[in-house]
């Protein structure tokens, strides 16, 4: 049991326990799986301005800034005491490509030298970090949900315009990483 | 003000919802909400031991180099699927005896360009919003930015919103 909580779980464990997140947030009080839109209600707490798309009682999706606070505790839990030993099992083509663009801690689940404070000053850090993720909550907002919104509460209540939405963000996804991000890491 | 009356394009703010006007139960007090907190524990932990959370997850996927992130997306939704047909099929309710209920979406063009602009930063950043919050609970604090980031698209998207294609 204890050697389960310390190995990093295969998709076939991982995949369910996510999906199962659906049907717990619908008992618990008629809540949908989503967590952009948390990024919303923050706005909307702090800095709504005259805006009109702010301008709504937040009060009643407090639960989805509980939610987001519960998963940065998980994250806490989890890399503190249920800790993966070992580093992602990668697959070796991805390791050689990074390595030519000089990545080479590939320890933890993130890459340590280019996600750290002192690359936020740098181009490559800049973009990667802050560019990066001003298109996440642009993005995610103007297509009205994210993974969990669209793809996994949308999808399965058999929504298309979430099937849309999915396409789009892989189709994104591809063309960032195979197209873009080459040349970004080259920086 | 935003009325609950008018067309809700969010497919993630159920009070914005017109239906949300007919619904009963509203949640209040610390109980109701601890249990949302302890549900994102939950959620976090298994982001962290999936390794969904991992940049290099992300990068795999997008390059088609492993089936890692197809398999827990995919299980994820046939299982959600399962449960919600299982729910429906049932009549299952909620712990305060409340219908449960699913409003169906609209389709618009923000969709397919706003799901583009998530998907560059999605490669960008090996994060969706869920994933930043686990990261920086994981300890990678320098993720507060790409957060407070985030955040900050957002807002800009709702500043020029009207002048955008829907």
């Amino acid at each position: 049991m204890l050697e389960l909580l310390n190995k990093p779980w295969p998709w076939y464990v991982a995949g369910p326990l996510i999906g199962l997140m659906v049907p717990l947030l619908l008992i618990l009080g008629n809540k949908t799986f989503g967590i952009s839109s948390s990024l919303r209600h923050i706005c909307a707490m702090c800095l709504p301005g005259s805006i009109s798309f702010f301008d709504y009682n937040w009060r009643k999706e407090m639960w989805n800034l509980f939610f987001v606070a519960g998963i940065l505790i998980g994250g806490f839990i989890a890399s503190s005491f249920l800790g993966n030993s070992e580093p992602v099992q990668l697959n070796p083509l991805l390791i050689e490509e990074l390595q030519r663009k000089g990545v080479n801690d590939f320890s933890g689940l993130m890459p340590g030298d280019l996600f750290n404070w002192k690359m936020l000053i740098t181009l490559k850090g800049f973009i990667l970090m802050v560019v990066g993720g001003f298109l996440v909550g642009f993005g995610t907002r103007y297509a009205g949900g994210c993974t969990s919104g669209h793809s996994i509460m949308g999808l399965s209540t058999l929504q298309w315009p979430s099937l849309v939405a999915t396409c789009c963000f892989m189709a994104g996804g591809f063309i960032m990483a195979n197209l873009v991000l080459p040349s970004i890491l080259a920086l | 003000m935003n009325s609950p009356t008018e067309s809700n394009l969010d497919f993630e703010v159920q009070s914005l919802d017109k239906e949300s006007l007919h619904r009963t139960a509203e949640d209040s007090g610390w109980a109701n909400k601890i249990k949302f907190l302890i549900a994102g524990a939950l959620f976090g932990i298994i982001l962290v031991k999936s390794e969904v959370i991992s940049w290099f997850r992300i990068q795999e996927m997008f390059r088609l180099q492993s089936f890692h992130m197809y398999g827990v997306i995919g299980s994820a939704i046939v299982t959600a699927m399962i449960c919600v047909q299982l729910i429906k099929r049932f009549d299952i309710k909620t712990l305060n005896g409340e219908r449960i209920r699913i409003t169906p979406k609209s389709f618009n063009k923000g969709q397919v360009y706003g799901g583009l602009l998530f998907g560059f930063g999605w490669a960008l950043t090996g994060a969706c919003p869920g994933p930043l919050f686990a990261q920086i609970g994981s300890g990678f604090t320098v993720i507060i930015v790409t957060l407070v980031s985030a955040i900050a698209g957002t807002w800009v998207y709702g500043w020029i919103r009207e002048r955008l294609p829907h």
